[in-house]
Formats: C-alpha cells, sequence, structure tokens
C-alpha cells in the first residue's frame, strides 16, 4: 500500500533526487553483494593463471616441492614429437568439426524453418543428442562401434561388407570421434540458427520478392548477412570447444591407437595427472593458450584492417 | 489446432531427423537386451524381449545409486549457489555505484576466455591445499559460481525499468529486500537460463571429477559410467543401463521443459 501512496503523492524528480542521494555510500553493500563471486572466479582464474605460468618454468609431481627450471619446459617442448602429433590431430579435429558443424547446423536450420506437420519433433529430435554428455555418448558409441560386438559391424555384414575396425584403427579413430562430435555438436548450431531465422525482418524478405529476387538470391543477400553475428558467434564457439576437446576421446580411446588421437588437452592431461611432470603440462597449456590469444589478436587485426579498406 | 498441409519436406527431414535419433534409440534398446543376444555373432539387431538384467546388474552394483547421488548433490548445489551468487553480483553491477566495479566486471568477463586446461593444474593444487581432493566439496567449490552466471544476471536486470524498484527505494526497502521481491520475481527467463546452463555443465562434467576425485565412493555418474565400462566391456547390457541411468535425468528434463533449455541454449548465441 505505501508504495501506491509513495507514487503519487513525490514528483517524480524529488523521487529520483531522493534515491540518487540513498546510492551514494552504498559501497559496502555493494561490496557484500559481489565479493562471492569475485572471490571464487579471480581466485580460481587469476590466481591460477599466474601460478600456471610459474609452473611451467618449474619442474612439479604434485606432491613434493617445486624446483626452478627456467625455459628447460619449452626447450623440451618445442623437440617433443608428441606434443607435435597432439598439435597436429586437434588442428585436423578443429578443421573438420568447425566448419561442418556450423555449415550443417544452417543448412538444417533452413529446411527446419518451415511451418508443416511434426516440425516440432524433427526440431527435437536433431537438437536431443546435443545434452548428451561427451561421456555417455562415447560409452555409447565404443559399443556400437566394439569390432566384435558392435552393432556397426553386423550391419556391415548384413550388407556383406567387410568388418571395420573403428576405434582400434589409427586411420579411422580421429575421423570417427569427428563424426560423434558432429552428431551431437549440430544441434546446437541448428537452434541457434533457428531462433536467429526469426529475427530476419520479414520486411526485407518482401521487399526482396517484389524487387524480383528468387529464394537463393532472398538466401543470399538478406538471410545470410543478417546472420552474419550468430555465424561469427557460433564459428568462435565451435573452435574454443573443437581446440579443447578431451572428454570423448578420455571415455573412447585414450590417445590411442598408436597416439592417433592424442589431442592437446589429453596430452596435457596426461603429463600432469598421469605422468605427474606438471611443470611440463603448464608449459604446453600455455604455449597453446599464447597459439590463440595471438590467434585471437591476428584476427582482431584482419577485421580491423577489412572495414578500413571498406 | 490446425492441420497443417502435407510438404515433400518430410522425404528428407524425417530421415535426417530418425539418424539423429537413432544411436540413443539403440541406447534404450541394448539396456533391455540379454548379453548373450549381444555376445553373439553375428549381434541381434533387435531385442527377442525385454530382459532387466542390465538394470538389475547395475542397480545390485552399490555404487550407481551413490553415483547418482553425488551428481545429484553437486549439480543441486551448484545450480542453487549460481542463482544466489549470479543474481547478487549481477544485481550489484547492474544497479549499484561502487568504486572499482566496471574494472571488476571487466575482469570477470575476461576470465571466461582463459581456457580451463590452463588453470587446471594449479586448480587441483588449491583444492589439495583447502584438503579438498577427493571430496564433493572439490567438486562443489570452482563451480559455485561461474562469470557466465554474474554477467547473464547483470545484462537481464539492466534491461528491467528502474522504476519499479524505485518505488521500493523510496519506501525505505533495503538493495536485498528490492532484490528478492521485487527484481527476482521478474526475472523468470534469466533465472532459467542460469538454472539449465549450470545443472548441464555440473552433469556432464567429466573432466574435472577426473581430475579431482579418486576414490570410486566420490565419483559422479559420468566418472562412474566411464570406469565401470572400463571393467565391464563384456557386459554391454549392463554398461547400456548405466548409461541410460546417467543420460536420463538430462533428457528427461530437457523434454519437460524442452522450451526452457532451447531458449536458454539459443540466447547464448544471440546476446553472446
Amino acid at each position: 500500500m505505501a508504495s501506491v501512496v509513495g507514487t503519487f503523492t513525490i514528483d517524480p524528480r524529488a523521487r529520483r533526487a531522493a534515491a540518487k542521494r540513498r546510492t551514494r555510500g552504498e559501497g559496502a553493500t555493494a561490496w557484500a553483494f559481489v565479493s562471492p563471486s569475485v572471490l571464487i572466479i579471480l581466485g580460481l582464474s587469476v590466481v591460477p593463471v599466474l601460478w600456471s605460468l610459474l609452473l611451467s618454468f618449474q619442474a612439479n609431481d604434485l606432491v613434493s616441492p617445486s624446483r626452478w627450471v627456467g625455459f628447460a619446459n619449452y626447450k623440451a617442448l618445442s623437440a617433443d614429437p608428441a606434443f607435435q602429433a597432439a598439435v597436429e590431430h586437434t588442428l585436423v579435429y578443429t578443421a573438420l568439426y568447425v566448419p561442418l558443424s556450423v555449415v550443417g547446423g544452417l543448412g538444417i536450420a533452413l529446411m527446419l524453418d518451415r511451418q508443416i506437420r511434426f516440425i516440432s519433433i524433427y526440431r527435437t529430435l536433431v537438437f536431443v543428442p546435443f545434452v548428451v554428455s561427451a561421456a555417455a555418448q562415447g560409452v555409447l558409441f565404443s559399443f556400437v562401434l566394439d569390432p566384435e560386438f558392435g552393432v556397426a559391424n553386423s550391419v556391415l555384414h548384413k550388407f556383406g561388407l567387410p568388418a571395420q575396425g573403428f576405434f582400434s584403427d589409427p586411420g579411422q579413430a580421429l575421423y570417427l570421434l569427428v563424426a560423434i562430435s558432429l552428431w551431437s555438436g549440430t544441434g546446437f548450431c541448428v537452434i541457434v540458427y533457428l531462433a536467429a531465422l526469426q529475427g530476419v525482418p520479414a520486411e526485407l524478405v518482401e521487399a526482396a520478392r517484389i524487387d524480383g529476387a528468387g529464394r537463393a538470391g532472398v538466401l543470399r543477400h538478406v538471410v545470410l548477412p543478417t546472420l552474419t553475428p550468430v555465424t561469427v558467434f557460433l564459428v568462435l564457439f565451435q573452435l574454443i570447444n573443437a581446440l579443447q576437446v578431451f572428454d570423448l576421446v578420455f571415455v573412447t580411446t585414450k590417445g590411442g591407437p598408436l597416439g592417433s588421437t592424442t589431442v592437446i588437452v589429453y596430452f596435457i592431461w596426461e603429463k600432469a595427472f598421469k605422468s605427474f611432470t606438471a611443470g611440463y603440462s603448464a608449459a604446453a597449456a600455455y604455449a597453446l593458450a599464447v597459439a590463440l590469444l595471438l590467434a585471437g589478436l591476428v584476427w582482431q587485426l584482419y577485421q580491423r584492417r577489412r572495414k578500413v579498406v571498406r | 489446432m490446425k492441420k497443417l498441409p502435407f510438404s515433400p519436406w518430410h522425404f528428407v527431414l524425417a530421415p535426417l531427423a530418425l539418424l539423429f535419433a537413432l544411436p540413443l534409440i539403440w541406447l534404450l534398446v541394448s539396456s533391455v537386451m540379454s548379453n548373450a543376444e549381444i555376445n553373439k555373432f553375428p549381434p541381434a539387431l533387435w531385442p527377442s524381449g525385454i530382459k532387466l538384467d542390465g538394470y538389475r546388474f547395475v542397480l545390485g552394483n552399490a555404487l550407481f545409486p551413490r553415483w547418482f547421488l553425488n551428481s545429484f548433490i553437486v549439480s543441486a548445489v551448484a545450480v542453487t549457489a549460481n542463482l544466489v551468487f549470479g543474481s547478487l553480483g549481477g544485481y550489484a553491477f547492474a544497479r549499484m555505484r561502487f568504486a572499482g566495479s566496471r574494472l571488476l566486471l571487466g575482469l570477470m568477463l575476461a576470465t571466461m576466455v582463459i581456457p580451463f586446461q590452463l588453470t587446471m593444474i594449479p586448480t587441483f593444487l588449491v583444492m589439495k591445499d583447502l584438503g579438498l581432493i577427493d571430496t564433493l566439496g572439490a567438486l562443489i567449490v570452482p563451480s559455485l559460481v561461474t562469470p557466465f552466471s554474474v554477467f547473464l544476471f547483470r545484462q537481464f536486470f539492466v534491461t528491467l525499468p528502474r522504476e519499479l524498484e524505485e518505488a521500493a527505494w523510496i519506501d525505505g526497502c533495503g538493495r536485498l529486500r528490492i532484490l528478492v521481491s521485487v527484481v527476482l520475481p521478474l526475472a523468470r527467463p534469466a533465472l532459467s537460463t542460469v538454472a539449465v546452463l549450470t545443472f548441464l555443465s555440473t552433469w556432464n562434467d567429466l573432466t574435472w571429477p577426473l581430475i579431482a576425485i579418486n576414490h570410486d565412493s566420490n565419483y559422479t555418474l559420468q566418472l562412474g559410467l566411464t570406469t565401470f565400462q572400463g571393467q565391464h566391456h563384456t557386459q554391454w547390457a549392463a554398461v547400456m543401463a548405466g548409461n541410460v541411468i546417467t543420460v536420463l535425468p538430462v533428457l528427461l528434463g530437457f523434454l519437460l521443459a524442452q522450451k526452457a533449455f532451447i531458449r536458454s541454449l539459443a540466447s547464448t548465441g544471440l546476446k553472446g
């Protein structure tokens, strides 16, 4: 009740002034509100980032005190063929997964963006693998692709095709991981694109139609340009995910066979928590992070130059 | 409801949707097969009847219910804490002026781009120093609040009209009271987005539990399932039954609250 009276009796300007007066000196309250977040978020990010940098110049086995080794970790890293292989595998995985999931997601979203029967069922089915954890995906596909007991080989057998090694074949394993990731990750691009497609202004599409643009013309000159910010977001999001792939690899191949699926994060995890060379592992993590940062800067410069040219 | 016309697109979309659904259908089907059916050559493509041997084995194995409970505890605490701390922080950044607020917000946003592998070793060492390694606490503490939750709440609160709060402010309500009784009732979309995204990421996480937990009674479902597969890889029916149990809460949640799930996830792309 009191608030109703308040709105009627006090003129808005006086209200604002009163509110402003009270806003001053509430720093203590504000700090009380943000301190749990600040403590946890900064405490578990800024501190570890600096600590990691320190670790990368040390030898550390996670138990006994660290020993300073200077640049030895980085030197060893640059000469480690296993690290180079891990970088290569990650790049192959990323180069396949990112464009295929984004372009595939756009294609599927365009197909699903129509009012026909069962459309919501189709949308649900395309998206549902995304909520399944990488661990569950890995366990499921280890079974489906089991050379002896898996359903994949028994289907091949039905059609008279030769049995495959799947995850036990160094020539196939990495590509199978890409395929599984596409199965679960494309749905995310689909729903983001579907949501963005609702935001394409109908007047623009209408105007283009009146000007004589066909379906392809509308898509190229109206729809795709409006989707550009979403596409940039999806490429970056999928890129970050792809460069950090780990869970699926851990569950299905553990980096094998013959190291053919050792990706960077798997390499980092293995060095820190399996062979207990945490300093070496931190150096690898830092090398990756610096590479990512440089890639980001180059991208920014490129974007800026493109704008200037225009 | 209006009956929509039949479209030739069904010939493309139905097989496509089936392709995405097939692995999950197979997961469900194989979890009710017997090991004999799976282990003969070539393996059966369809069960001769529903057999619950797999589920009996998994639920008889005392640890699966325990892992389920562990996952539930970690996810429930993480969701609650993200809602509480995220909305508190988000509100302060959206509405209150205090020294260093801009710098602090910028710093928090910057931490969103730090890759996890850069922080995981020191985070392990910090948790070890706190005596939390190999307890659920090690899983809970780092997920109490994410910069994403704080930022999402802030972005939402900024869009709310100030007038609503000013009325309560004039009446002498404190900030906490305003947040709880004026702002949060209007913030259902933000609350559900943070809840959904936090639940998905904590329930589905494998990397951090793998690093932070050693003893199998403290495993989460994801870690338990992975280990279980390693130990029982000839008992596929049981492994698939365990897999169904691991996936089911997320699937049920998704099917029941599909709109909230899809809106939450799509919004990360549209606003992000």
